[in-house]
């Protein structure tokens, strides 16, 4: 098997709210073009680790990180770097999904309308490949001047990912991003990340162990703050090396 | 790009820089003029003597005189306003339907969107006549009749204020005085109104400072001859009023008895200003201890 | 009569009180506008509206006193929006938690509580004196805007408070900066609400005669101010004077007036009402 080129990389990363330290020496690379997950229960830094990758901790007051996070081998914490560039190279879903209260339409070309970009064919041509990666196309092709909070909370989200899509990054980091929906809905957008990860690299944070072991190729288990362990998803999942992560995924599934 | 958004960060700041500008500006303005009419009158003079007659020829200076009509409106308004306010409180957290309550707590707010020269012209129009028809002393202006009305008009004030301290009593108190047989009196009494007694204090803070910077109803209804008295049913002025009489005179920029209005004025912000800060220290104390 | 039954015969008669004095001040309240009708409606027609003021009640009219209310409207209106918003925005999306913004906070609040005759005072010697402006439009609606500048400010900070926290995760993580976040995402999102506030604080403003009579304007105008460095009357002002006269004429003028003031202010409030409701209609997180 070749080895492919890691996408992302985290070396020896501390992170602190004030004097809370949430992250302990941190050191993973993750692969691009494929799945990486998060797992680890309920407050060990999944989501604090996440946020730091597109540094969107930045607005939390007290926050600050020691340590290196690589994009493409540069560092996104150096000095020279902006933000904005930075998050139209990685884009974000969320747990809930957070579509903001205007039209579909401009819903999924937000992204490029900030960037200045006002010719309507782009647009309009950005809107509608976007919408069909993240396979929300057909369901809404009819009413993309409704308001984005009348449809489901499934397809919501996938209009979360399509807008995180639009802006063309090549990372996506979601946190949970299934957390919320319905059965049929979490299987849709799993079916969508198995498709997205032809083009994309994605981290996903899951709680959800069966997810974890369907969508992804790596999986990171984190425990108060410290990276315990980080396999290949099989492996981890067939035989963990570490005691701990033996017992969070056991004690899962029961 | 990085510049734009300094720039309007930088706008904004200075927006709400202006706030701090207008305090400032405030105690500068009461303060220049008031040292220059303290260099002239004495601080013992203004605070011990009897009358205020800065309009006369025989100029007598003591604040007392208008800071007793003051007092004294703004007793008989939070008189009215206290035990009405608080009923309506305990009633519609206690007693009434949602429903009700819901439909009642805008009107109540309409009393205080009413401006205040209707409220004044209702005291002397209407209260003053009314009240002269079984109280036979009564004066054409009085502060009587400016107090009542001013109470009404600071009814919502104290309502809301205490509701909302009221319905943020935790409802395991409620429901444990309820368990032990209460009735809906003796638990309102006996346990919401002693644990929401700060919330409440600060809502009568809040209308006393008020009361005290209110204007148009007792200039129109109250009188203006400073009266060193505590007598509901003759003549006062207060400082509010004393400061309108003597805008709409002619008295030249500059002299004296332009620089009283000023030190009227100290006055009157020196008191609201303690009251007001009185009232933020409460609340401050009181959310410590329910966080 | 055992324990409990007095207790309950108590309760019952709290309860008959609590109704008493909820409907109290509404009961004065409906008197009082009946009262005010009954006085002044007759007196309302078209000369009343379009005359200018005059010594003779009969003749006297309130052109210039709603005129200038008009006029204090929209220019409180130009000039306090505008910096109270951008004030809320500053503190509530921009300000970090320093003894700063803790400072900025408690002094809004001190400000709330200054007695509108002080803002007068402030006006006569700012702009009036300092910076010899005399007592025109102007003057008067920089000053009322700086009394209504504190509402402003709390009631948009409260508006945009209420605009979660994930819809501007989601606007930085697309790339946008700050400004923009607040300037496509916050504002529109909370602009009914703002405006709510604002048009509550301008009715505020409308009702206002302690800091204008300070400042100097004056009951008697006897021209429609043109431009905002005309000298003017308000409403309210004309109120209280033709309250302060002894003839009975002269109080019919001012129920009149007062009817169309009342308008005005019930007006404004209907609509801050209506925009509120509709605002809690459309946009449900
Ligand atoms: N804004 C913040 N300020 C202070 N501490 C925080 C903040 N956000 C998170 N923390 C703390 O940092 C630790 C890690 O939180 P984080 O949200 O990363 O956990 P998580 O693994 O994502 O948990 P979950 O599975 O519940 O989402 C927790 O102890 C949390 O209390
Ligand atoms: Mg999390």
């Amino acid at each position: 098997m070749t080895k492919k080129q890691s996408k992302l990389e985290a070396n020896n990363l501390d992170a602190y709210y004030g004097d809370f330290q949430a992250l302990k020496n941190i050191n993973i690379a993750m692969e691009e073009k494929a799945v990486t997950a998060f797992i680890g229960p309920s407050g060990c830094g999944k989501s604090t680790f996440l946020r730091t990758l597109n540094r969107m901790n930045d607005y939390i007051d007290g926050f600050r990180i020691q340590g290196q996070i690589l994009l493409d081998g540069r560092d996104i914490y150096a000095t020279d770097v902006r933000v904005d560039e930075l998050r139209k190279e990685v884009g974000m879903v969320f747990q809930k999904p957070n579509p903001f209260p205007k039209t579909i339409y401009e819903n999924v070309v937000y992204g490029l309308k900030i960037q200045g970009i006002k010719d309507k064919k782009i647009l309009q041509e950005a809107c509608e490949k976007s919408l069909q990666q993240a396979a929300l196309w057909n369901e809404v092709k009819d009413k993309l001047d409704k308001s984005a909070l009348a449809l489901s909370g499934g397809q919501q989200q996938r209009l979360c990912i399509a807008r995180a899509l639009a802006i063309q990054p090549s990372v996506i980091l979601m946190d949970e991003p299934a957390s919320a929906l319905d059965p049929i809905s979490t299987a849709k957008i799993e079916e969508l990340i198995h498709e997205l990860k032809k083009n994309y690299t994605i981290v996903i944070v899951t709680h959800n162990m069966q997810q974890a072991g369907r969508v992804s190729d790596h999986t990171a288990f984190f425990y108060m703050g410290e990276l315990v362990e980080y396999a290949k998803t099989k492996t981890m999942f067939t035989s963990p090396s570490d005691t701990r992560t033996q017992n969070y995924i056991t004690g899962r599934f029961g | 790009m990085r510049v734009q958004e300094k720039i309007i960060e930088g706008l904004l700041w200075l927006s709400a820089a202006i706030t701090i500008l207008v305090t400032a500006s405030i105690i500068w303005v009461l303060l220049s003029e008031s040292i220059q009419f303290f260099s002239e009158v004495s601080i013992v003079r203004f605070l011990t003597e009897k009358e205020w007659t800065p309009l006369f020829a025989d100029k007598k200076f003591g604040i007392m005189p208008l800071v007793a009509g003051t007092f004294l409106t703004t007793a008989i308004a939070i008189a009215v306003a206290l035990p009405i306010g608080l009923t309506i409180a305990i009633y519609l957290n206690e007693y009434a339907h949602a429903r009700f309550k819901t439909i009642i707590k805008p009107l109540l707010e309409v009393l205080a969107t009413i401006p205040t020269v209707v409220y004044g012209f209702f005291a002397l129009t209407v209260v003053t006549p009314f009240l002269q028809s079984f109280i036979p002393g009564l004066a054409g202006f009085n502060a009587l009749s400016a107090g009542i009305v001013m109470g009404v008009m600071i009814i919502p004030m104290i309502s809301s204020l205490s509701e909302d301290a009221i319905s943020a009593v935790p409802r395991s108190l409620r429901e444990a005085a309820y368990g032990m047989g209460s009735t809906r009196l003796q638990t309102a009494f006996g346990v919401m109104v002693p644990a929401a007694s700060s919330g409440i204090l600060v809502s009568v803070i809040l209308a006393i400072s008020r009361a005290v910077g209110e204007t148009m109803i007792v200039a129109i209804a109250a009188g203006q001859q400073p009266r060193l008295t505590l007598n509901p049913l003759v003549p006062i002025e207060t400082i509010t009023t004393y400061i309108v009489q003597v805008s709409m005179g002619d008295v030249p920029h500059g002299s004296l008895e332009y620089r009283t209005i000023f030190a009227a004025g100290m006055t009157l912000f020196v008191f609201t200003f303690l009251l007001n800060n009185l009232s933020f220290w409460i609340k401050k104390k009181y959310q410590e201890k329910y966080d | 009569m055992t324990n409990s039954e007095k207790n309950r015969l108590k309760d019952k008669a709290f309860q008959v009180f609590g109704i008493f004095c909820t409907f109290i001040g509404l009961v004065v309240l409906a008197i009082f506008l009946i009262d005010i009708v009954i006085e002044g409606v007759g007196r309302i027609d078209w000369d009343f509206m379009t005359s200018l003021p005059s010594r003779r009640a009969a003749r006297a009219g309130i052109l210039t006193a709603w005129a200038g209310t008009l006029w204090i409207l929209v220019l409180s209106a130009l000039i306090a929006f505008p910096l109270g918003i951008a004030a809320g925005i500053y503190l509530e999306e921009y300000a970090k938690k320093t003894k700063l913004s803790d400072f900025l906070e408690i002094n809004i609040a001190n400000l709330a509580g200054v007695p509108s005759i002080i803002y007068g005072l402030l006006g006569l010697e700012l702009f009036v004196r300092f910076m010899h402006l005399g007592p025109v439009l102007l003057v008067g609606a920089l000053t009322l805007s700086l009394l209504i500048l504190p509402i402003v400010i709390v009631t948009t900070r409260e508006a945009i408070k209420a605009v979660p926290r994930t819809i501007r995760d989601g606007s930085f993580a697309l790339g946008a900066s700050k400004w923009q976040t607040v300037w496509n995402q916050v504002l529109p999102a909370s602009f009914g609400g703002i405006l709510t506030g604002v048009i509550l604080a301008l009715s505020r403003a409308v009702g206002e005669a302690a800091p204008l009579i300070v400042i100097g304007a004056l009951a008697y105008v006897p021209f429609v101010p043109k431009s905002p460095m005309d000298e003017f009357t308000v409403l309210p002002i004309q109120i209280f004077n033709w309250t302060s006269r002894p003839q009975a004429a002269f109080l019919t003028n001012a129920a009149a007036a007062i009817i169309v003031l009342l308008l005005i202010t019930f007006l404004l409030n209907g609509i801050a009402v209506y925009l509120r409701h509709r605002q809690q209609k459309k946009i449900k997180w």
